[in-house]
């Protein structure tokens, strides 16, 4: 659920570059159980950023002090790859970031960015390596999200996003709420595709009976 | 005005644009509705919390699957873990209206595997579940794909989902397969060659001669695996033989609905000249059986070939990946697979547990026997593959080879539910994915064919299974 609304976002930039990072890297399935996002972002990554006795690994950019408070994720080509799981976008969240960039994401990631209010922006691998360049040396990267662009220094990238989403983001409109004005217009899809399709609908079920089998 | 030819993928696309919201997105109508033991529950809070209703409770079916135990004697509460996730899903399920099949329901199974069985998923209708692999359904010619619990649970609420029309990509296959290969090795190949994100943004539909030869449950194998090629839709014209494999199901049409069903399904297929803004030809025959030696479906090869080298990689990335991946894996580039001893072998997941794969792997182990350093285990993927398994005998032919019989449930692909490969064990396993701790923290998964997976445990070591 979206909570804030997003406009400029402008720190420093976490540099993650590695490529096919997928959700359950993200976040582990047992650590699901809870959608607190302190014990999510605690265990945000654990199996690359924890060594074997639980001890941060000093080699792991998520634990370098330099970037604590970014709020930007610089990552790799098919970033949140994988499993569905909706825990892994909170999990990013509970670590601060508001944005994350890449070449490109697993498509359910990015949608479940969008629903919960973070910005996924998908850039060109030279871009990213660019932008790497200038996280690397601790440079804000600036995140403009009402004028489309990157930009770190002198240089400038644009991106593109939906003009739905744009809103919702800048506006922090939840997604939800926008499907539910719309109901009356289900409504009516629903009772002509009732007719049209009556073999779509499932009027003829019962629940809880008897299953038979049936051998292909 | 004429129009141009149309996909597969637009004539269910247009079909079910409730409100054009520009620039290619808009309100898709969500027909129909899957639920599990893992993401449902979120969903089906966050509803109650904001004071909502499901608006069609009789378009969607919950299954437990992720949490359940796959122990031969369960109960609901078999599961430490699921158990609590159940009593919420079974309890806001009941509240709603949804039916629901639990670890006691001869309607369990894995979602992907017992929604097309039970006929609830059918041609031409759009899908969704709060996970990942929907795109399994597609091989009945459905628009099925995977949501997040927030998106699922809008579409509870509002049976629309805010969606961009994808990218489209065909994939022609071509040629026949040779021994000991099949859907799974297509798939592994296809993921291999064209990378973990060729798909991003696509919806992959799946053709020529080899798609349209396979029987239904190789073809919900290949659609299974088009979400680890990066796509979240993958899926197949229906035919004559998704109509005959559907018809008589619980929840398929029946009577009159079933014949205009049939007849709308007629023109349910990409019309020549149609085009596509990707077009794959791949040929099976030149498929081997394939196994994974890294930490993403895409580092999959030949049985019969090496690991690759990281100085062979196209960049810097990729070659700390690969060698990352092959610490992990405790295995070494320039080296061939063959003859690594193995712990632990699962078949089983939404990939590969109907009866045709356990049939073909009870091929392999007939008479046969697992040494007794290695666990193997056969999940089958719904208690109604279980049931028609024993039915056959299948059951005693694994058993007597040394496997654990089990009850149907996600299992060691996710490794969710309290099952786990040891950490270090080396496992081949007939799921999806070979992520880093997928199967357990620490867990070495080889993701291979079901027939490739049996052989492995018989010989306790990686094979090719054409030398079986």
């Amino acid at each position: 659920m979206v909570t804030a609304p997003f406009t400029v976002v402008r720190s420093r930039a976490v540099p993650l570059l590695i490529p096919n990072v997928d959700t359950d890297v993200i976040i582990r399935v047992e650590r699901m159980m809870s959608s607190d996002p302190d014990h999510l972002a605690k265990w945000a990554f654990e199996s690359i950023r924890y060594d074997s006795s639980g001890a941060p690994r000093e080699d792991f950019v998520l634990n370098d002090p330099e970037y604590v408070g970014s709020e930007i994720l610089l990552a790799g080509d098919n970033f949140g790859c994988g499993s569905s799981r909706e825990p892994a976008v909170w999990a990013v969240m509970g670590l601060g970031f508001r944005c994350v960039i890449a070449p490109s994401f697993g498509d359910i990631f990015a949608a479940n960015c969008l629903t919960n209010g973070v910005l996924p922006v998908s850039l060109p691998a030279d871009a990213a390596e660019q932008l790497a360049a200038g996280a690397r040396r601790f440079e804000e990267i600036t995140v403009d999200l009402p004028s489309q662009e990157i930009r770190l220094e002198s240089r400038c990238w644009t991106f593109d996003i939906g003009r739905v989403h744009k809103l919702m983001l800048v506006d922090a409109l939840d997604e939800m709420a926008l499907a539910i004005r719309h109901l009356k217009t289900v409504e009516r899809w629903e009772i002509r595709d009732h007719n049209e399709r009556p073999w779509a609908w499932t009027q003829g079920r019962q629940a809880g009976m008897d299953l038979g089998e049936h051998s292909p | 005005m004429t129009l141009s030819p149309r996909t597969l993928v637009d004539k269910i696309w247009d079909r079910h644009v409730v409100e054009d919201m520009g620039d290619g997105w808009a309100l898709l109508h969500i027909d129909r509705h899957l639920l599990h033991d893992l993401s449902g529950p979120g969903s089906l809070i966050d509803i109650k919390r904001r004071e909502l209703g499901v608006g069609q409770p009789r378009q969607v079916l919950a299954i437990a699957d992720h949490l359940v135990s796959t122990e031969p004697h369960r109960m609901a509460e078999s599961s430490s873990v699921g158990s609590a996730m159940w009593a919420v899903l079974k309890e806001e399920t009941d509240t709603a209206g949804i039916e629901v099949a639990g670890a006691e329901d001869p309607g369990q199974g894995i979602v992907h595997v017992a929604g097309p069985e039970q006929g609830f998923v059918l041609p031409g209708l759009t899908i969704i579940c709060g996970d990942s692999h929907t795109c399994t359904n597609g091989a009945l010619g459905a628009l099925a794909f995977g949501v997040g619990s927030s998106q699922s649970a809008q579409a509870l609420v509002t049976r629309v989902l805010l969606q961009q029309r994808p990218r489209q990509m065909r994939v022609t296959v071509t040629g026949t397969f040779g021994t000991a290969t099949s859907a799974k090795d297509l798939a592994l190949h296809l993921i291999s060659t064209l990378g973990a994100s060729a798909g991003v943004g696509y919806a992959i539909e799946y053709a020529g001669p080899v798609v349209t030869a396979m029987e239904i449950e190789q073809r919900l194998t290949l659609c299974n695996l088009t979400v680890e090629l990066g796509a979240k839709f993958g899926l197949i014209a229906p035919d004559e033989k998704t109509l005959a494999w559907l018809e008589g199901r619980r929840l398929a049409p029946t009577g009159a609905d079933w014949l205009e069903a049939c007849a709308a399904w007629q023109s349910l297929h990409s019309e020549p000249g149609a085009s596509f803004d990707r077009e794959e030809q791949v040929d099976a025959t030149g498929v081997d059986p394939m196994v994974t030696w890294g930490t993403s479906p895409e580092h999959a090869v030949p049985i019969t070939g090496t690991v690759p080298l990281p100085s062979d990689a196209a960049n810097s990335d990729q070659a700390r990946s690969w060698s990352e991946a092959q610490d992990y894996m405790g295995v070494a580039g320039g080296k061939s697979l063959i003859g690594t001893p193995i712990d632990w072998v699962f078949i089983g997941s939404c990939a590969n547990s109907r009866l045709s794969d356990l049939r073909a792997a009870s091929e392999i182990v007939r008479g046969q026997r697992v040494p007794d350093e290695v666990t193997a285990w056969v999940v089958p993927g719904s208690e109604q593959v279980r049931r028609e398994a024993e039915k056959e005998g299948l059951d005693r032919v694994f058993v007597e080879a040394g496997f654990a019989w089990r009850r149907s449930g996600c299992s060691l692909c996710v490794a969710a539910n309290g099952d786990r490969v040891p950490s270090g064990a080396r496992c081949v396993s007939t799921s999806n994915r070979n992520f880093v701790g997928r199967q357990g923290p620490g867990a070495r998964t080889h993701l291979a064919s079901p027939v490739t997976a049996a052989a492995a445990a018989i010989a306790g070591r990686l094979v090719d299974p054409r030398q079986i």
